[in-house]
């Protein structure tokens, strides 16, 4: 599991053995597979891309090539013990929706996005008055996949409305985790976990 | 037909959707790669509507290559160094299983008077030979097109007897424009005078009208992008081969004419006019919801099986949304499943060629 994203990695120690996992966005289905692995997890996956769903299945995951703002409305209440959402939020046309929809499949939902409000955005924005391309962030505004920044304040505003219970919550910088304190200026990465 | 099939006749009476029973009925097979001391390496591959047991290796009838040998063989994603890949003719069908060309009570060819068979019927009758073959549990069931719907069929009618269902370029059901297409092959054989009412065995078969259904469903096997790239508006060369010209007249023009010619004659020389409407009909009826219920998560209640549903997105015949709505069953139901929506440019006929993330599907989903 060393190999595992810091965020996945965490999430792969919180679940319980011997339960029902969907992860959206699953990208390769490095996540699955180490859950099915390690804690004969009933795993499965959501991922838009093609080939990364044929690598899927050939590592012999269950894994549907879906768009999850429109697919995930095929899954009935409560189906998994947990579904994940790793750095994909962002991506999404209403993430208030899809967040809606992973904490209806499943009981417990993981969410990790990169914040926006990190120091280093916060100055690439300030100083050079340019939309930031940091290591967090990568991809230029006009090519990035990310169209709904949000800072970890924002998140927690969104689940507060929403009625989200807030259950944990990791920081993440450079690879590494974090402390809590001044986590919206310090993390480039946050993970939460919520239950309705 | 000259060529010796490899048959079993069934011991025990087939019974049939339609009310009727096949007595001794025959099943044509092939079988390819060892199978395992414990039976436990058994892929059962089902063919498709003109399809036949012929898998790989050279066709006994036609002499080219088997249907999927670029898919089935030593080292290939169906990997017959480790399975024990079985491939039954259908039901219904002319390449040696029981067929409206098998001879009746009175040694007479059966004609119409073969019953109407659906596609759990061939099942049935491809489970027959499994328990014929002593093979409890198959490793996989794996099909394209018609071969998709039995896999599908075997699946929801036969819990347990399979552990994965590898369903490509399918459908659940037939639907309305599935059914049209069907509708116009079989009328242009039935409008062939040589059809004679299905009774032509003795004299000459309904070739022309074979061809026209040959040659209207192939359009639909292939993409408008693959017509244009392949044939466009190009002039078919003339026999002396000198350019060609368009002739002001009705010969093949356009190579597009050309080559739906081909296909159909070519095809008449291979397939049996009522093999072509029996087997058709029993595409029309099929709606697996339908036998259950109405719902088509109910049909995979108790199914058991790993499924892996793959589309292509220049098939308009069998398109990617019938494949979503058998995922969303398949979802609904709790069955493990994995679905793909792979891109080539061949239409339906994707499944048989050569698309290598296909390729790489199959060999991960058999494991």
């Amino acid at each position: 599991m060393s190999s595992l994203r810091p965020d996945l990695a965490v999430i792969a120690a919180r679940i319980a053995p011997d339960t029902r996992v969907l992860d959206v966005g699953c990208g390769d289905g490095a996540l699955l597979g180490s859950l099915r692995d390690a804690k004969r997890v009933d795993a499965r996956g959501m991922e838009i891309d093609a080939a990364l769903v044929a690598e899927c299945v050939a590592r012999g995951l269950s894994v549907v090539q879906g768009d999850a703002e429109r697919d995930l409305a095929d899954y009935p209440d409560g189906a998994f013990d947990y579904a994940v959402l790793g750095q994909t939020l962002q991506t999404a046309q209403r993430p208030d929706l899809l967040l809606g929809e992973l904490l209806r499949v499943g009981r417990t939902a993981f969410v990790s996005f990169p914040n926006f409000a990190h120091w280093r955005t916060r100055a690439a924005l300030l100083w050079g008055g340019r939309m930031p391309v940091t290591r967090a962030l990568p991809v230029s505004w006009y090519e990035t996949r990310n169209i709904h920044h949000v800072t970890v304040a924002d998140f927690e505003a969104l689940a507060g409305a929403m009625g989200v219970a807030i259950r944990r919550r990791w920081f993440f910088s450079g690879g590494k985790r974090l402390a809590g304190s001044g986590a919206n200026w310090r993390a480039e990465f946050a993970l939460f976990e919520l239950s309705r | 037909m000259p060529a010796a099939h490899n048959l079993l006749t069934l011991p025990d009476p087939l019974p049939l959707d339609g009310g009727g029973v096949l007595e001794r009925a025959e099943i044509a097979f092939e079988t390819y790669g060892e199978l395992a001391p414990d039976k436990s390496n058994a892929i059962l591959i089902c063919h498709a509507l003109t399809g036949d047991q012929y898998v790989a290796g050279a066709h006994p009838v036609t002499g080219k290559p088997g249907w999927w040998e670029r898919m089935v063989g030593p080292g290939k994603p169906v990997d017959t160094d480790r399975f024990h890949v079985i491939c039954p003719n259908v039901i219904g069908s002319c390449m040696g299983s029981t067929g409206p060309a098998s001879p009746g009570p009175n040694g007479a060819p059966l004609a119409m008077r073969f019953p109407v068979i659906t596609i759990r019927d061939m099942v049935r009758g491809a489970i027959a030979l499994l328990d014929a073959l002593g093979i409890e549990q198959l490793h996989g069931v794996v099909g394209g097109s018609m071969g998709g719907m039995q896999a599908l069929s075997l699946a929801a009618n036969w819990p347990g007897r399979a552990a994965r269902v590898l369903a490509i370029a399918t459908t659940a059901r037939h639907s309305a424009q599935n059914i049209a297409f069907h509708e116009v092959g079989r009328q242009a054989i039935m409008a062939d005078p040589g059809w004679n009412g299905g009774e032509y065995y003795a004299g000459a078969a309904p070739a022309a009208g074979l061809a026209v259904a040959r040659m209207a469903a192939h359009i639909t096997y292939l993409s408008e992008d693959g017509l244009t790239e392949k044939f466009g508006r190009n002039l078919q060369a003339k026999a002396d081969g000198t350019a060609g010209a368009k002739s002001f007249g009705f010969d093949a023009d356009f190579q597009v004419e050309s080559y739906l010619r081909h296909q159909g004659s070519g095809f008449t020389k291979r397939f049996d006019a009522n093999s072509y409407l029996y087997i058709t009909r029993a595409m029309d009826y099929f709606d697996l919801a339908e036998e259950h219920g109405g719902l088509l998560a109910e049909a995979f209640a108790g199914a058991g099986a790993r499924f892996c549903v793959v589309s292509f997105d220049s098939d308009w015949l069998y398109p990617t949304a019938e494949s979503r709505h058998l995922v969303h069953a398949l979802n609904a139901a709790g069955a493990p499943v994995s679905f793909v929506e792979l891109s080539a440019p061949h239409g339906h006929d994707s499944f048989l060629l050569e698309v290598p993330a296909l390729d790489r599907v199959v060999a991960g989903f058999l494991g």
